[in-house]
């Protein structure tokens, strides 16, 4: 059995087994990076040498049998995750070059988890995107169908996934960064409570949505992976005190009785056809696991595109004003003066998706047009959190496609920002209300990956986990690999 | 001071915005340092410098400290108030926004009552008083087509105290300050000092007819930073508006700056040009929630208030309005005074007394020396041991201003320079009666004249007795002796 087509556990017990070391399961992969990555532009930095390092660091380790089940596990971070001393772009030309002096929490506590590192991921610029077409170095390639994008804004680490030069990468979700490329990619990932994970040196986005989760080959892997990340981490005010439980333990939870929602609204227009059939394939198979299926409603949902394109650009504009020149990250040729610095460094640092949602969130904050568009947004956002709170008092977890239809072609949609915006219409919901949420394999369209989406309640993670395993334990969709990568 | 005197037919209508950097040991959402005066950017952590990732932490201290303000101004504290981000660009300004509060500030709707010279306590209305973090600041001397960024002050705590527009001249803008300035430092939530920035004041001005009903369109002057400037600002600006006024002309709403060196304001922007700040809710900082115990326990570590201690010192001491305020202006005078009251012997003009040494003589030499009360040269025992000396009659009034100043110079006790300097005041009535007998013998014309109805002479004969006894003669003692013998010859 071929070691990058391994679950975490296999891989652990290979490891403490001495079946093969750390420093062979990392080379195997940096080895597979070198021939993939050209065609795939997965990873923006390989970080080869501290790779190694720490891999001979975790095989002191489980040679005096003091690893833990993530020692010796190589993964891969996206590029947003400041880590000392290696480069952190955001794929913005504006971060070029910017080493952060100090490791995000999720960068922390993994290594302290004894992950090691494989390197960083190319993602769309500071997040914002749905197909890594925005990041200033150049689009991520779908492993499935390289003239297809992976989708975004976490492109890399869905590419890294499921070519499997990784068995695991970091991702980051505002509107649906995770789930909507685990879905193009076939992948499983997932996007825990807002305040599970902390947002600690992890570079905002919009911080009232950002959150960072995993995405790996399966729920199991993830629920391995999820259990360091999350916890209380006092550097972040908005992280939430409250015991992380068991993941993996977690997972053989019971799936009978379960009282599964179909939203109506995720299955009406603008859902493709094929990709609607295959998710409705996949609540049939919780029938036929136990589940009970009932129809519910969240009456607002459909309003959640264009109230989260005025929250998060929003927030972004303001975010995103510390990258003036002046102290880190790109600044212009002689400046003329402070003004020419300022519209300089930022003009040109800058792709035009980013000016877009900082013009876009600059112009709905501004005076006299605050509370037509920023306040009451804020209110459809209660509104839609509401919804969602109403249809968990019916049912355990909501069940529904990642995204309207499997990957689209590199170059089809980058010049319709509506359009790109319309791919996460399914997405977007979980993050204004900041539940958990999962994108997990199920079927092929046109032998493209197509995403089931599982939506539970605040801090259900556990739940969720154990409603993806349950599926992938009667399915193969999360196994299968694109035969180039196999 | 007559040349503030309003002119006639017009109103003047101030309110001041004061900036008190609260006295924490770290900054409001991060934990560096905010001691003044250190190397440019050594107080300066990432969150600070506005790093790509870091987050802010409210430091509960800071809020602790508001807490404090609102209690003690009888203001309504916030159970929920909420941060947000005012932003612009400027390079002393790390995020391109600043941390503070907006629509939901944590102090709101109190009162402080301030005495005017004239002895009348006005009510002035504070607004609200809300959180914030100062920017860095901006070096351009020394430097050349370059400008220096110095952020050891940026995230320091302040707390933004607005007031109602209730005063009515500089004069009592200026009281106000002081009573604020005395307040904070009561709190022990700033050290108030104008010099180091740590209290600051901007002010906003406008005049209008006697009897008009709209407020006139009023200025905001920014940039003083001592009590005599705010005087001397809000003096300038109303005399500007009322020229401008007079000689038909309009004021326009803007910002101004003043020079101390000109004595004047200028404009610094109009509010066409000011920014649109874009406040909005800051997303990485949770509501500050205030429960009824946090609130008790705040109030619980609240001293005894200016007001409140005025009250007891006129109460338990018998001094005026006046004496009160001043002495408990400050905590540390007033524990002074306090401390020389109960280490004197009782007596009945004690409190008194020693009230017009604290702020006499005593803080003359402080000034002069420019110490603190805490390096004073003469103790609180000490100068209660001169009362002593004073209340028996040892020394005279005019003999004690010496052994005061032998006793700031050498650190003597009274008694000590008294024994030294054989300044014993004579009280023996037989000695002062042979001083006036040798007098008038030494004096027969002058004694005719005063006979004959002279009577300005009496201090002709005052004044050679003293002299006779090296001053040392009880002055009481010596008019009336002497009274009687010149009569009775």
């Amino acid at each position: 059995m071929t070691l990058h087509t391994r679950s975490l556990a296999a891989l652990a017990l290979g490891l403490t087994a001495r079946e093969f070391s750390s420093v062979e399961l990392t080379q195997h992969f940096l080895d597979r990076i070198a021939a993939s990555n050209g065609a795939l532009n997965a990873f923006l930095t390989v970080t080869a040498e501290r790779a190694l390092s720490d891999a001979k660091r975790a095989d002191a380790l489980l040679a005096k049998n003091q690893g833990g089940a993530l020692t010796g596990i190589p993964i891969a971070h996206k590029d947003i995750f400041c880590t000392d001393g290696i480069q952190t772009t955001c794929a913005s030309k504006m971060l070029k070059g910017f080493v952060a002096p100090y490791d995000a929490a999720v960068v922390e506590r993994l290594t302290a988890a004894g992950t090691v590192l494989l390197g960083k991921t190319n993602m769309d610029e500071f997040a914002m995107g749905s197909s890594n077409e925005t990041s200033h170095f150049g689009p991520v390639k779908n492993p499935w169908d390289l003239a297809k994008v992976p989708g975004g804004s976490s492109g890399g680490s869905a590419a890294v996934v499921a070519a499997r030069l990784a068995p695991a990468a970091t991702g980051t979700d505002t509107g649906g960064s995770i789930r909507q490329p685990a879905a193009l990619t076939g992948i499983s990932g997932i996007k825990p409570t807002y305040g599970r994970v902390s947002r600690y040196g992890m570079i905002a986005f919009a911080s009232s949505l950002d959150q960072a989760g995993i995405m790996a080959a399966s729920a199991e892997d993830c629920a391995a992976l999820l259990a360091p990340m999350a916890g209380f981490d006092a550097r972040d005010s908005t992280s939430v005190e409250r015991a992380v439980p068991d993941y993996v333990a977690g997972l053989q939870q019971s799936l009978k009785g379960l009282k599964i929602g179909i939203l109506k609204e995720f299955f009406a227009e603008g859902l493709e056809a094929h990709t609607g059939a295959r998710v409705q394939a996949a609540i049939e198979e919780y029938r036929r696991l136990g589940a009970e299926i009932v129809e519910v409603s969240c009456p607002n949902l459909p309003l959640s595109v264009p109230t989260y394109y005025v929250v998060a650009p929003a927030e972004a504009s303001s975010n995103l004003s510390r990258f003036d020149g002046v102290r880190f990250g790109y600044r212009c040729e002689n400046p003329r003066d402070l003004l020419d610095l300022y519209k300089r460094s930022r003009g040109e640092g800058f792709g035009s998706e980013v000016k877009r949602r900082i013009m876009t969130g600059t112009y709905v904050l501004s005076a006299g047009y605050y509370d037509a568009y920023y306040l009451k947004a804020q209110k459809v956002r209660s509104l839609i959190t509401d919804d969602f709170k109403r249809a968990f008092s019916q049912v355990d977890v909501l069940l529904g496609p990642t995204a309207p239809g499997p990957a689209f072609a590199i170059g089809d949609k980058v010049d319709d920002p509506v359009t790109m915006y319309l791919n996460d219409i399914y997405t977007i919901g979980a993050n204004l209300a900041g539940l958990p949420a999962m994108s997990i394999p199920c079927g092929f369209v046109n032998e493209l990956p197509v995403g089931l989406q599982l939506i539970g309640p605040h801090f259900s993670e556990s739940q969720l986990l154990a409603v993806a395993h349950g599926y992938q334990q009667v399915t193969d969709f999360h196994s299968r690999v694109p035969a180039a990568y196999a | 001071m007559s040349e503030f005197i309003t002119p006639a037919g017009w109103e003047v209508v101030i309110g001041l915005e004061i900036h008190a950097q609260l006295a924490t040991r770290s900054k409001i959402f991060s934990g560096s340092a905010t001691a003044y005066g250190a190397m440019p950017n050594t107080q300066a952590s990432l969150v600070d410098l506005g790093y790509p990732g870091t987050l802010p932490v409210l430091n509960q201290e800071a809020v602790r400290m508001a807490v404090k303000f609102g209690l003690a101004t009888g203001s309504r504290v916030a159970d929920r108030s909420v941060f947000a981000r005012k932003n612009y660009f400027y390079p002393d300004l790390p995020k391109g926004y600043q941390i503070s509060q907006y629509e939901k500030p944590i102090v709101e709707k109190g009162s402080i009552d301030v005495l005017q010279e004239d002895g009348i306590t006005k009510r002035v209305g504070i607004t609200r008083a809300h959180l914030e973090e100062d920017a860095g600041k901006s070096m351009h001397e020394g430097l050349e087509n370059a400008s220096g960024i110095d952020l050891n002050r940026a995230g320091t705590p302040l707390l933004e105290i607005v007031s109602e527009p209730d005063m009515r001249s500089a004069r009592e803008a200026v009281a106000y300050l002081k009573k604020i300035h005395t307040l904070v430092r009561y709190l022990e939530i700033c050290d108030g000092n104008m010099q180091e920035g740590s209290f600051r004041c901007d002010a906003n001005v406008s005049v209008r007819r006697i009897g008009a009903e709209r407020l006139g369109t009023r200025c905001e002057i920014k940039n003083v930073n001592s009590f005599r400037y705010v005087e001397k600002a809000i003096h300038y600006e109303v005399i500007r508006q009322i020229d401008v006024l007079e000689s038909g002309g309009k004021i326009i709403q803007e910002t101004r700056l003043y020079d101390a060196a000109k004595d004047e304001t200028r404009s610094m922007r109009s509010k066409e040009e000011a920014n649109d700040y874009r406040y909005f809710p800051d997303p990485d900082l949770l509501p500050v929630v205030l429960d009824e115990a946090f609130i008790t326990s705040v109030r619980a570590t609240l001293p005894e208030l200016p007001d409140e201690k005025a009250a007891r010192f006129m109460a338990s001491y018998g001094l005026s309005a006046y004496d009160a305020a001043l002495l408990t202006a400050s905590r540390d005078v007033a524990a002074f005074y306090e401390a020389v009251v109960a280490a004197a012997k009782p007596d009945a003009g004690l409190a008194k007394l020693a009230a017009n040494w604290v702020m006499g003589d005593f803080s003359a030499f402080l000034n002069r020396d420019g110490l603190e009360l805490s390096a004073a040269k003469v103790s609180t025992s000490g100068l209660a041991g001169l009362l002593d000396r004073l209340s028996d009659q040892t020394i005279s009034g005019k003999i004690a201003k010496e052994v005061f100043e032998l006793m700031w110079a050498e650190g003597l006790s009274a008694d000590a320079v008294i024994e030294a300097k054989g300044w014993r005041q004579i009280t023996d009535t037989r000695a002062i009666e042979a001083a006036i007998d040798a007098v008038i013998a030494a004096n027969p014309e002058q004694l005719a004249d005063y006979r004959s109805g002279k009577d300005k002479l009496f201090g002709f004969f005052v004044g050679q007795a003293m002299k006779a006894t090296q001053g040392k003669a009880n002055p009481a003692q010596l008019n009336e002796l002497l009274k009687s013998k010149l009569a009775s010859h």
